[in-house]
């Protein structure tokens, strides 16, 4: 392998047991009496260029990673390790110009956009937070920003609800997008959207992906979508990673059995499959209290002895697939997906 | 169309919230009458010296507790000789300049106070909360009498005191704005994008929560000029030789069963006054509120539902 | 030969408004039979909660009325019903479920007291004795431990389990209709799978027939029998759920399907999309709603609403001018209605 292609290999986000508890305070004087264990010791690598989906149930932490290792929320431990700098390491005033380099893009259309700002203020200030460029540049700039996510630049001086929920979006991206950043952070950014809306964004976040050299970790509880459009996928349960691998791999072959319950329970959009349903009891259960050793243990249907004491770790069982997993599903075939 | 030629043209500025709340307003009877009477008092004010030749202040014991209609007095004089009328358009300046300024004063020192403790939160909003609360229990008559007692009787220091004590309610209004407005996802994607806390606040926020510290500030006007009457009437506000609302009704006290129509014309022009600013504070009110749900009358209501037969119960 | 329990006929409804009367629902008609599950599938705009509310005579409350068209309940016309007789069809012959479990339960009220609420109110129960069968509704629903579930509040409980009572509730004066309103929408897929299973079993159990209404084709496969499409307020769609999926005929629902990403596919691909978007309903097109985003639209289209055509399946209908069979040359032909 050339230097070239070790460089382009060396991972742009790296994230090394990373974790975030929530303190919960009760009484008068607040004390703490548990943590809520929304991440909990997490680690693994997003490439350059690469889209990295990150799926999971509510409660799972994906939100509260994705916000962690833009450093939105204070890390309880661990690092990230940005472009070869660790963010520990960094000042305040270095992860203040870091924020030019890595963007979020929201799940609320309706609610990540400022009612009172009018759409060129709002794409435009990460312009003027970071540069000292002149507000007509600014303007010149936004305008072509919305030509490039596929707005119209003249309504440029509108309020956002003059716009539709799938224009909201796009100003949202507009506004990731606006200092050229290398890696964006998609919060279910097409999950509020309507299906036909949806496949519109899709396109555009793919398309701006190849054309900006842009890597993604998208976040999202619409598997089919996550599959089209990411590389590789981490999947959560609880706090912890539970399986990594490629994407149409993954899917077809499932390694941890949460991920084969997961993907048994999508209902598929063809009445002709009759899929054999792995369906999971009860709910999942609290972040604040999580089950001993594999966190998933009450509710596998293959748990044994082990998994009720012993946390199992991330280890790579086959090339490229990860799992953290006693009894990882290497022989049986329980995803979905063709040949 | 490239972007530079898109550049050149842009959609004109729709109507901001602003000017739909103001053609809202506009349409409100309530309100516009509440404007008129407040622009006329401002008139009355500003060209006091014009509208009559008179001194509020001047003593003239020759024409003292001159009857309604004499000539040259058109409300009389009082028992010094003073014209009523003369001292009653010269109170206007008292009012208005203590009404706008404590009002003003107030809404600043709430909103910066209110804004800070509830987007921080944690202990600085405790800090902030309690101190709100030792100035809730501090009876403000005692300390305006005590400033005044210590320092003198002046109209600044009558004007201090009565912000002083006033600001807590815009603080906490403002406080329980911040506290939901922080929440907003506006509020994340501005310090996902680096902006500072200070322009998140100034910003982002304030113009969120503008309209209700409005409304607020215009009905504090009409109770800060009740403040300064009743100041004014317990002898600790405005003194001799200035004159106000107020400080007229002390003098009346005395002449209630006699000439009781000395007492009517200040209490009046307060009422007057305080009910137009509550009119524009409603009108405001009306009129920034975004989803309001229209009222339709009952007979608009009766007509569709005898067009639209179908399910007319 | 089953029984046909909700017979919606040429139903139209919306809201009055300064600009005139705005039609949410347009000429919708619907059947379901007993046992047989309907999805009504449709995006935002469509008019598929109108539909539903319409159909519970619900739509009153929310400043809306029903302009034309009947609501056959088994043989009864529920647009002629005042609202005092809609109190006791609503939870006795009818229920409905909606999007939020959070929000559709009362927060200071215990589960037990507000599954009794309808006990109480339609076959009037003594408290204990709705006690019991709140109970026992409980445990038909699948919630563990009852007993001590009827005294909690509805904070306690995770959006699943309030899903769970909410569906207690709806079932228990055993209504002949259910009409449940994107009712997992708000949930996790793993707690979706879980409710979409219990309402089956429960549709088993108790013949029940359920108007689902979801904007997600892979819920409609699952759940129905019979799907019909909606779009800007109309039915543009309508089949037993193999046909739509198989011979999809208006070009809206061949345009969802294929925009949807699937498990087959391509990564990366570009996904086929619907171009322009959903018109708000003060603004809707000429003639066939669909012809501003149609890639097929002919003149026709643009100047006359298409009626609804037989194609292809058993009782599949589309509303497009290109299945009429009388053909686009011949104009004269009047619009054949089925």
């Amino acid at each position: 392998m050339s230097a070239m292609d070790e460089l382009k290999n060396q991972p742009l986000v790296e994230v090394r047991n990373l974790k975030k508890y929530f303190p919960i305070k009760k009484g008068l004087i607040s004390r703490v009496v548990g943590h809520v264990r929304a991440v909990d010791d997490v680690s693994f690598a997003i490439r350059k260029g690469e889209t990295f989906g990150l799926v999971g149930e509510s409660g799972c932490g994906k939100s509260t990673l994705g916000r962690t290792i833009l450093r939105l929320h204070h890390p309880t431990g661990g690092d990230v390790i940005f472009d070869g700098r660790s963010m520990n390491a960094m000042k305040s005033r270095d992860l203040r110009a870091l924020r030019q380099e890595m963007q979020i893009i929201f799940q609320d259309p309706f609610g990540s956009l400022n009612p009172r700002f009018l759409i060129k203020d709002i794409i435009g200030e990460p312009l003027r937070v970071h540069t000292k460029a002149s507000s007509k540049e600014i303007e010149e700039r936004v305008a072509h920003l919305m030509s490039l996510v596929g707005l119209d630049p003249a309504r440029r001086n509108q309020y956002p609800h003059e716009f539709s929920g799938g224009q909201r979006q796009r100003i949202g991206i507009a506004r990731a997008i606006a200092l050229n950043p290398k890696f964006i952070v998609a919060d279910e950014a097409v999950s509020a959207l309507d299906v036909s809306v949806q496949s519109q964004v899709i396109n555009l976040l793919i398309k701006l992906q190849k054309e900006l050299g842009l890597t993604f970790l998208f976040i999202a509880h619409g598997l089919n979508v996550v599959r089209h459009i990411s590389d590789r996928i981490g999947v959560m349960y609880l706090g912890k990673m539970a399986e990594i691998g490629p994407s149409e791999e993954l899917f077809r072959h499932p390694l941890h059995p949460y991920t084969a319950a997961l993907l048994s329970s999508i209902p598929l959009p063809n009445p002709e499959i009759k899929r054999e349903r792995i369906v999971l009891q009860g709910d999942v259960p609290s972040p604040a209290n999580p089950p001993s050793g594999c966190r998933f243990h009450p509710r596998c249907p293959f748990a044994q002895e082990r998994c009720k004491s012993e946390v199992p770790a991330l280890t790579e069982v086959m090339p490229n697939r990860q799992v953290a997993c006693h009894f990882p599903l290497v022989d049986k075939a329980m995803g979905i997906g063709g040949k | 169309m490239s972007a530079s030629d898109s550049a050149l043209q842009a959609v004109k500025k729709s109507p901001g919230p602003w000017k739909i709340a103001g053609r809202k307003f506009v349409r409100n009877p309530y309100a516009m009458a509440g404007v008129f009477v407040l622009l006329f008092f401002v008139f009355v004010a500003i060209f006091a010296p014009i509208l009559t030749p008179y001194d509020p202040a001047k003593i003239d014991l020759m024409n003292a507790n001159l009857p309604a209609g004499s000539e040259g007095h058109l409300l009389g004089t009082d028992e010094l000789g003073r014209d009523i009328l003369t001292r009653l358009i010269y109170s206007t300046r008292v009012s208005l300049t203590v009404g706008f300024s404590v009002a003003l004063a107030s809404v600043l020192i709430g909103t910066v106070i209110g804004a800070i403790s509830g987007y921080f939160g944690g202990w600085i909003d405790t800090i902030l909360m309690r101190f709100v609360d030792v100035m809730y229990s501090l009876p403000s008559l005692f300390i305006n009498i005590l400033v005044l007692t210590l320092w003198g009787s002046s109209f600044g220091y009558m004007i201090m005191v009565l912000s002083f004590t006033s600001w807590m309610g815009v603080a906490r209004l403002v406080r329980g704005n911040f506290l939901q407005l922080r929440e907003m996802q506006y509020v994340e994607a501005a310090k996902a994008i680096g902006v500072s806390n200070v322009s998140i606040i100034f910003r982002h926020l304030l113009r969120n929560s503008i309209h209700p510290i409005i409304v607020y500030a215009t009905l504090m006007v009409g109770s800060a000029i009740l403040s300064e009457s009743a100041l004014s009437y317990l002898g600790l506000g405005i003194q001799a030789p200035q004159t106000s609302w107020g400080l007229m009704l002390s003098n009346a006290q005395e002449f209630m069963l006699i000439q009781p129509q000395l007492a009517l014309y200040p209490g009046l022009c307060i009422l007057v006054l305080v009910l137009a600013v509550n009119f524009i504070g409603d009108g405001l009110q009306n009129a920034l509120n975004p989803k309001e749900k229209k009222k339709i009358p009952m007979r608009r209501l009766q007509q569709w539902r005898n067009e639209y037969l179908k399910s007319a119960n | 030969m089953a029984e046909r329990v909700l017979e919606v006929s040429k139903l139209t409804a919306g809201f009055p408004t300064d600009h005139g009367f705005l039609k949410a629902a347009d000429n919708v008609s619907l059947k379901i039979d007993r046992g047989e599950t309907l999805c009504l599938v449709g995006e935002s705009g469509s008019g598929k909660s109108v539909t539903s509310l319409a159909i519970m005579r619900l739509l009153e409350y929310e400043g809306g009325f029903i302009l034309d068209g009947q609501i056959k309940l088994h043989d009864e016309d529920l647009t002629l019903k005042t609202q005092e007789e809609m109190i006791h069809i609503r939870g006795k012959k009818i229920a409905m479920i909606f999007q939020d479990p959070m929000s559709a339960l009362n927060p200071v009220f215990t589960i037990g007291d507000q599954i009794a609420e309808s006990l109480r109110l339609h076959q009037g129960m003594s408290p204990k004795e709705a006690e019991k069968e709140a109970i026992e509704l409980l445990r038909r629903v699948g919630i563990p431990a009852p007993e001590i579930r009827i005294r909690q509040y509805p904070h306690e409980l995770s959006g699943g389990m309030c899903q769970r009572v909410v569906i207690a509730i709806a079932l228990a004066c055993k209504p002949d209709l259910l009409i449940a309103d994107e009712p997992t929408t708000a949930l996790d897929v793993t707690v979706q799978a879980q409710i979409l299973d219990l309402l089956r079993k429960l549709q088993d159990e108790m013949g029940l027939s359920i108007l689902l209404i979801t904007h997600d084709l892979g819920v409609a496969a699952e759940m129905a029998d019979r799907i019909a499409v909606m779009y800007a307020g109309t039915i543009v769609e309508e089949g037993y759920v193999k046909d739509i999926f198989a011979n999809p005929c208006h070009p809206y629902t061949q345009g969802l399907l294929q925009s949807i990403p699937g498990f087959e596919g391509e990564r990366g691909s570009e996904l086929y999309t619907i171009k322009g978007s959903i018109p708000p309903l003060t603004q809707l097109p000429s003639g066939c709603r669909f012809h501003p985003r149609c890639p097929h639209a002919t003149p026709k289209c643009m100047q006359e609403q298409p009626g609804h055509y037989a194609v292809p399946g058993k009782d599949h209908y589309a509303a497009c001018w290109l299945h009429d069979p009388a053909g686009a040359a011949n104009e004269e032909t009047g619009v054949s209605r089925e």
